[in-house]
């Protein structure tokens, strides 16, 4: 499978996920120098740097760009800085992406870096906004993130008979899937009862069905085909066979109606003139990435999805068209989702074994693509991986999913 | 307002946010704002433009929404959640539900009752909007909307009365 939008992806590198508050451009300094060294390209080969933003640093937060490229040596380097939430990644990666095809670039770098405080997300900065959609559900409904997280798990137990074993063992999956994985942040392996003996947060939901917050970074080389074929020509052959190619890029917004209530909305939007669209955002996500790459979900070999809390991988499985609404139990109950089974899901160990590193999360699942397609995925590897989609959700209408073929 | 508060009657009863719903304690409703000109629905309230992308209209007007509505689907706080909520000492769990309202086509997510939690809830039953106090401090006491289960309505209550003493799932 190639198409003509294609991208190649040279090199990949990541900082491991943990807690530790430092300054986050040194991790992303860790993930860009492993980047460079996995695709053999100097920083001053580099002709773009797409930088994913976090919000919680200080300014240099906001232009990781240009934070980046300062703190790699000034080049003269073209920039960019993209901010969409969770998605924000893969908001850069697709910027990069335009850059190349467009034929403004040949490679690129694409990176994302965070540092988290600890605790439950709360509103940035202090003071009453009382027209901010944040600060409207902490101060009058107390509606935490886990709140919503819990909404669509209760849905789950109530409509299609979820139970709390099930979302443990979605737990119990990806920690098997990650505890040997050398980025992930938690390396145990979880039985059902920690899932379940652990304290209720948000109900139905525990403290071990939702994800925790980390420091972490992630990083990427891609480039034009072109590109890859000559930078390939030097090294050992003249081929791009075997390279790595991000397929697609899906980053729609949602379509009005959105008659989800989705993280931070307090009501959905109106679906008394409009009727809701017949494609709900979660699933169009993953769909307008199949779109693009002219593949279907029966084509893929494994999945990195986003688990803020067990029960929405289950939600996942559902949206990028693993199995029908209401079926996603069934699936997971099956074993076709753990490594070894006809589609492995979150094979990294996801956001139970990462937490959530905000930037580096969505260019993170795309390296762990790329390591399962090369084959280097050691003891959690996918066999004969050959195409994987990522799928992520952030606030305000953000959302990402990236198909890898190789 | 003529209601005499139940408790505390020094302190002043203030809604803890402006404008979101009505201060009537019998029958409240929130106020949601309708397009004058394509009739879609909008909540919270706000004025400005019209989100639908069909819609040209620049205005927005406020209408009280329905009162009663199914839940689509509900959740409890068993920690206290981050400021600028502002919790009551000590803090008790609480429910919130989402509320499918039939007539706006809308999914208002509000606290429930005090007193109703989880256990009590199930996605498709009907809920009613009340007023209940969400907290205090020396002068004020701050009212939030929420969704408590449907009393039987006054034309099936005759019938009811026999199978239940209040018509709260509590
Ligand atoms: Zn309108």
């Amino acid at each position: 499978m190639s198409g003509d939008k294609d991208i190649a992806i040279l090199g990949v590198g990541m900082h491991p996920w943990g807690k530790w508050g430092r300054d986050f451009t040194e991790y992303g300094m860790v993930a860009a120098r492993a980047a460079l060294a996995d695709a053999n390209i100097k920083w001053t080969d580099i002709q773009y740097v797409a930088g994913a933003d976090t919000i919680r640093n200080g300014y240099p937060g906001f232009i990781a760009g240009a934070t980046f490229a300062q703190k790699l040596g000034w080049s003269g380097v073209r920039i960019s800085s993209s901010y969409a939430a969770c998605a924000s990644g893969a908001q850069a990666l697709d910027s990069a992406r335009a850059q190349i095809l467009a034929g403004f670039c040949d490679v690129a770098l694409v990176i994302g870096a965070d540092t988290t405080p600890k605790g439950f997300f709360a509103p940035v900065g202090g003071g009453d906004r009382k027209a901010d959609p944040d600060w409207q559900r902490f101060h009058v409904l107390g509606a935490t993130n886990p709140v919503y997280f819990a909404l669509f798990a209760r849905r789950r137990m109530d409509m299609y008979g979820a139970t709390a074993e099930d979302f443990a063992q979605v737990k119990v999956k990806n920690s098997k899937h990650g505890f040997t994985n050398p980025n992930a942040r938690f390396k145990k392996v979880n039985v059902i009862e920690d899932v379940l003996n652990s304290p209720v947060v948000s109900d139905p939901l525990r403290l071990l069905d939702i994800c925790a917050t980390s420091d972490g970074a992630a990083a990427m080389v891609v480039c034009s085909m072109e590109f890859a074929k000559k930078h390939r020509a030097l090294a050992e052959n003249s081929t791009t066979d075997g390279l790595c190619r991000v397929s697609a890029v899906g980053t729609v917004t949602p379509v009005y109606p959105q008659s989800v209530l989705e993280l931070p909305d307090i009501a959905s939007d109106s679906t008394a003139v409009v009727p809701a669209p017949a494609r709900k955002y979660k699933d169009s996500i993953a769909w307008s990435a199949y779109e693009q790459a002219g593949i279907g979900p029966e084509d893929l070999s494994l999945a990195e999805v986003y688990d803020l809390s067990t029960a929405l991988e289950l939600d996942w499985y559902e949206h990028i068209g693993l199995c029908a609404e209401g079926e996603a139990e069934g699936l997971l109950r099956s074993g076709a989702t753990t490594i070894g089974g006809r589609i492995p899901v979150n094979p990294s160990g996801g956001l139970a074994c990462f937490g959530e590193a905000i930037p580096a999360q969505a260019i993170s699942q795309v390296c762990e693509l790329v390591w399962q397609l090369r084959g280097q995925a050691g003891d959690r590897q996918v066999e004969g991986a050959k195409v994987g989609i990522t799928a992520n959700q952030g606030l305000f209408g953000h959302g990402s999913s990236v198909i890898v073929s190789r | 307002m003529s209601d005499s508060p139940a408790t505390a009657p020094t302190l002043s009863r203030v809604p803890i946010i402006e404008g979101w719903f009505t201060d009537d304690v019998h029958a409240p409703h929130l106020i949601g704002s309708k397009c004058p000109l394509c009739g879609t629905f909008v909540f919270p309230p706000r004025s400005g433009d019209c989100p639908s992308p069909f819609c040209d209209s620049t205005t927005l007007e406020p209408t009280p929404l329905s009162r009663r509505g199914k839940v689509w689907s509900y959740t409890e706080n068993r920690y206290t959640p981050p400021p600028p909520y502002v919790p009551t000492e000590p803090f008790e769990p609480y429910a919130l539900a989402a509320v499918e309202l039939e007539a706006e086509g809308l999914v208002v997510l509000g606290k429930v009752a005090t007193g109703v939690l989880a256990a009590d809830l199930k996605v498709g039953m009907e809920m009613q909007l009340e007023l209940d106090v969400s907290h205090r401090d020396a002068d004020h006491e701050y009212m939030v909307y929420v969704w408590a289960p449907a009393r039987p309505s006054a034309a099936s209550t005759a019938s009811a009365t026999a199978s239940t003493t209040d018509g709260g799932a509590a």
